[in-house]
């Protein structure tokens, strides 16, 4: 007799472990993609795996081979025209035709070993530039967050979740139940006995007999356990998400000559990690972009990342475009409003007073949060200093100097740190 | 009879029965000579694990795999090929894995294919009898994926990875190839290892003696050539003498050596055991469909399969990518029995001696006693030549043309014999290095030597890689030579272990 094994519920990831390596082995070629991905993605859809693709030179893993020359023999299959002797021109490149059996020796072609990151796995990375903290990380990564209700009764669990009251009732009612077909014969039996013993005939015997039967119906009701596991309920709680509501993000953007490329990425990563936040906390998100220089305009996202502008700078052109949407699209009190500022710093003069005052008066009672980040390796200017006076009454505003990406996440410490109050 | 089934929907019920009937065709009728058969049924992803880890249940862990699994994984979802057709492991009871995914023919077919044709050829065949010891494999593989895990901790992942690289590199020159190993069993690899790691080192120390012995005559003599003789074995030689290894490094080499050697028989019968397998399951499938035991259905549907996989496309497909093994030795185990039950006159010319006799017991000749190489030269018949329209080329850089040098005739049946026999000869598809000398008493250099086949040189690029993995190991400088057959060196390859750590 063969022996036949059920294997499927075995662990299936026995290869967990391997393919970690691997990612672990090629970090640098994986981070390089990863950072790709993010400049070429729209910040809505940072949220999932990603395609990556390392050299095939870089990955291969070298054994002795023969190099081309020198004579060789193959036979193949299939010869439709071929006589002995027929003299045939060498095919070009990597031996196809005429030497199809060594083709895959010289595997040295230009082709990439391509494979999909899974969304953990590129979540993992993106996050690693971050310097996240770890509680951070699985609250960005984690599904939604869960609440346990009670929810009535099961029939397995765990001993401490026994529910006593509803266990003895069930047994109760159990032993009632079953005992009572015994009991009525019971009864029957004593009836019986009673009347035999009231007439006067001679029949030991038989009341003998019904003394039996009487006893062995009395055991069988002692039998009937006082408790059986079948008796055993439990205390029943389930998961349920925790209600959610909707957001609206709001980035604004300086987009004026000094914000090169690379200080367009790392504003780019800060909008991301506000997204990703709102994006485990609401159901609904809109991202509103707006991006400035002397006039802001609200543009699609396409706009907001890659369109060139040049001129001078007026910030407060953009907080008064966001106060004007606020109030047209998101009055309501059902939304919940974050806001995420990126710029180099530069400002008019004048305009940086101006700045403090909107932000003061008319945007931030409106918000639940609001980061501002200057992009700069140089001195900061007078909106920073500016910024810093609101930032003095208003706890959920935020602002920071950012040099590398791992700047970014201090500005949100605060907004991780407390959870956000929904507003309906 | 009744069929056994009729749906297409497998039961473990079902399963069992269908194993019964092929066990007794395959035992009873056919006196097929296996290891008790375990069927295990696994799903898609375990199928890709299996894969993943060279289709063992238990291996060490190393990057290679995942890069494998990975592989597998992209080219599984992408729907660009099928799964295994089946994994089976060498092993006593022979595993034989069955996917969750296949139908209940499919599933009969694996079982006919691996459980009783691979398990049959794992046992009988003079190669795995010799090399190979099928019930200690998993024990032995257990042994190595807790020592290496022990090593990991240790002397950390970084380490361990980089000698497992560099002796994966060498994996192929890890094998004996005369020499019979030794049996390996679990128990005592774990009693012996600790022995050998202390034994080991004291030889390696006194290879390697920096104060020199004094002579009992007085007289210094030149020193004596070390290897000896030049070493095939190249894993061996450097766990035996590389001065600078540790002992749990010797240890590691030795575990990646003794798995080489374990899959070394199955390199060499690939035409054969395919071939064999596919027999099997073509001969009991039949028999249970004359049987009655099997739908008309499921005959085709077994059948569709069966064709796909003996499928040999010609040269001039554009799909065409070498000779299809399965196809191959499927076809020439059938043309075997055709000669013993009916010869032609050409067939008792080429093979007086099975000529008209009992097929039975010369197909089983021919499995037990040969590799590849020898049982294409003993019996492709000419007609099989003229079936695959087989033609040989020849590519000498010599030449500004590519010659065809014989083709399916009479003057060539012998030529085409004879080279297809060498294409399956691994000693010449891989290039000849064997361990030439150390510099004992100078540099501690090693030289490696290539011998050139036919005057083929080797690929450069990846001889240097390899090198510095070899470097790595040695600790030293190593050369490597390439040899023609009048001596002469005509290429040279240097390594220094400092640069091998650099680049590496």
């Amino acid at each position: 007799m063969s022996n036949i094994i059920d294997r499927r519920l075995n662990g299936k990831n026995k290869s967990a472990v391997n393919r970690e390596r691997f990612l672990r082995r090629f970090k640098a070629q994986i981070k390089e993609a990863v950072g790709k991905a993010i400049k070429g993605r729209s910040i809505t859809d940072i949220d999932s795996g990603e395609s990556v693709s390392i050299p095939v030179k870089d990955i291969s893993e070298p054994s002795f081979h023969h190099g081309r020359g020198g004579r060789s023999d193959q036979v193949h299959p299939g010869n439709e025209e071929f006589i002995r002797g027929d003299r045939i021109n060498r095919p070009q490149g990597g031996g196809a035709g005429g030497g199809g059996g060594k083709a895959s020796n010289e595997g040295e072609g230009e082709d990439d070993f391509a494979f999909q990151l899974s969304r953990e796995e590129f979540m993992n990375v993106f996050f690693e530039d971050l310097a996240l903290p770890n509680l951070i990380k699985t609250q960005l990564m984690g599904i939604e967050e869960m609440k346990s209700v009670r929810a009535g009764y099961t029939n397995d669990g765990t001993p401490a979740n026994i529910s006593i009251v509803r266990s003895l009732r069930g047994a109760l009612a159990r032993r009632v139940a079953m005992a009572a077909p015994t009991l009525r014969q019971l009864r029957e039996a004593e009836e019986d006995l009673d009347t035999l013993l009231e007439s006067d005939a001679d029949n030991g015997p038989e009341v003998r007999e019904r003394r039996k039967r009487i006893h062995a119906l009395r055991e069988k009701v002692n039998r009937i356990p006082f408790i059986d596991p079948y008796d055993l309920r439990y205390n029943n709680r389930i998961k349920q998400p925790k209600p959610t509501s909707q957001a609206v993000m709001f980035c604004i953007m300086d987009v004026s000559g000094s914000m090169d490329e690379s200080k367009k990425d790392m504003a780019k990563r800060f909008f991301i990690l506000l997204y990703l936040f709102l994006q485990r906390n609401y159901e609904k998100i809109e991202v509103v972009f707006i991006r400035h220089h002397t006039s802001a305009v609200e543009v699609s996202e396409q706009d907001f990342f890659h369109s060139r502008e040049s001129g001078g700078t007026v910030v407060s052109s953009a907080l008064n475009l966001m106060h004007d949407i606020v109030q047209k699209r998101y009055a309501n009190r059902d939304w919940n409003i974050y806001a995420a500022q990126a710029s180099d710093g530069d400002n008019w003069d004048s305009d940086s007073a101006n700045c403090g005052r909107i932000m003061q008066e008319s945007l931030l009672p409106w918000c639940q949060y609001f980061a501002y980040i200057e992009i700069t390796q140089g001195e900061p200017q007078n909106l920073w200093y500016e910024y810093l006076k609101v930032a003095e009454h208003y706890k959920h505003f935020a602002m920071q100097k950012i040099g590398s990406p791992a700047d970014i996440y201090p500005v949100f410490r605060e907004l991780f740190k407390r959870q956000p109050a929904t507003r309906s | 009879m009744k069929p056994i089934s009729t749906g297409s929907e497998w039961t473990f019920d079902l399963i069992e029965r269908y194993d019964a009937a092929i066990r007794e065709i395959a035992h009873g009728e056919f006196h097929l000579d296996t290891y008790p058969v375990q069927l295990e049924i696994i799903t898609a992803e375990q199928m890709m694990d299996a894969y993943s880890s060279v289709g063992m249940p238990v291996n060490y862990q190393h990057w290679s795999f995942g890069k494998h699994f990975v592989q597998t994984e992209k080219g599984y979802k992408r729907g660009q090929m099928g799964l295994a057709y089946e994994i089976v492991i060498n092993s006593n009871p022979c595993i034989a894995y069955l996917m969750e995914e296949n139908t209940m023919t499919m599933q009969a077919l694996v079982i006919a294919h691996a459980a009783y044709g691979h398990n049959s050829f794992f046992k009988g065949n003079y190669l795995f009898r010799t090399w190979t010891d099928a019930s200690a494999i998993i024990d032995y593989l257990v042994f190595a994926k807790q020592y290496i895990s022990r090593c990991e901790e240790r002397y950390g992942i970084d380490a361990v990875e980089e000698l497992l690289d560099s002796c994966h590199a060498l994996m192929n020159y890890g094998v004996d190839r005369y020499k019979r190993p030794q049996k390996l069993s679990l128990a005592e690899e774990q009693a012996r290892q600790v022995e050998r790691e202390n034994y080991l080192q004291l030889q390696v120390n006194d290879l390697w003696r920096t104060i020199p012995r004094r002579e009992k005559d007085g007289a210094s003599r030149a020193a004596p050539r070390f290897p000896s003789e030049p070493q095939e074995n190249i894993l061996y030689f450097i766990e035996k003498s590389a001065p600078l290894l540790e002992p749990w490094q010797r240890e590691i080499v030795r575990i990646v050596r003794k798995v080489a050697q374990y899959f070394y028989p199955q390199r060499q019968t690939q035409v054969m055991n395919e071939g064999w397998a596919t027999f099997w399951h073509y001969t009991l499938m039949n028999r249970l469909y004359d049987k009655e035991m099997l739908t008309d259905g499921a005959m085709m549907e077994f059948l569709q399969s069966h064709t796909n996989v003996v499928y040999q496309p010609p040269v001039t497909a554009r799909w065409y990518n070498g000779i299809n093994p399965y196809a191959l030795g499927f076809s020439m185990y059938q043309d075997i029995k055709r000669i013993c039950e009916a010869p032609t006159d050409e067939d008792r010319e080429w093979f007086p001696d099975i000529a008209g006799t009992p097929w039975r017991p010369v197909l089983e000749f021919a499995m037990k006693n040969f590799k590849d190489e020898s049982f294409i030269s003993q019996y492709l018949s000419p007609k099989l030549i003229r079936d695959f329209r087989f033609f040989a080329i020849r590519d000498d850089d010599r030449d500004d043309k590519l010659e065809v040098s014989a083709i399916h005739d009479e003057q060539g049946y012998q030529a085409i014999r004879a080279t297809l026999s060498e294409q399956y000869n691994l000693g010449s598809r891989e290039p000849n290095i064997q361990v030439w000398s150390v510099n004992v008493r100078g540099d501690r250099g090693l030289t490696l030597r290539h011998t050139r086949h036919n005057r083929k040189p080797l690929d450069e690029a990846s001889a240097q890689e390899v090198l510095k993995h070899v470097a790595r190991l040695w600790g030293f400088g190593v050369k490597l030579e390439s040899v023609d057959s009048d001596g002469t060196v005509q290429q040279r390859f240097d390594c220094h272990p400092e640069a091998a750590v650099a680049s590496l």
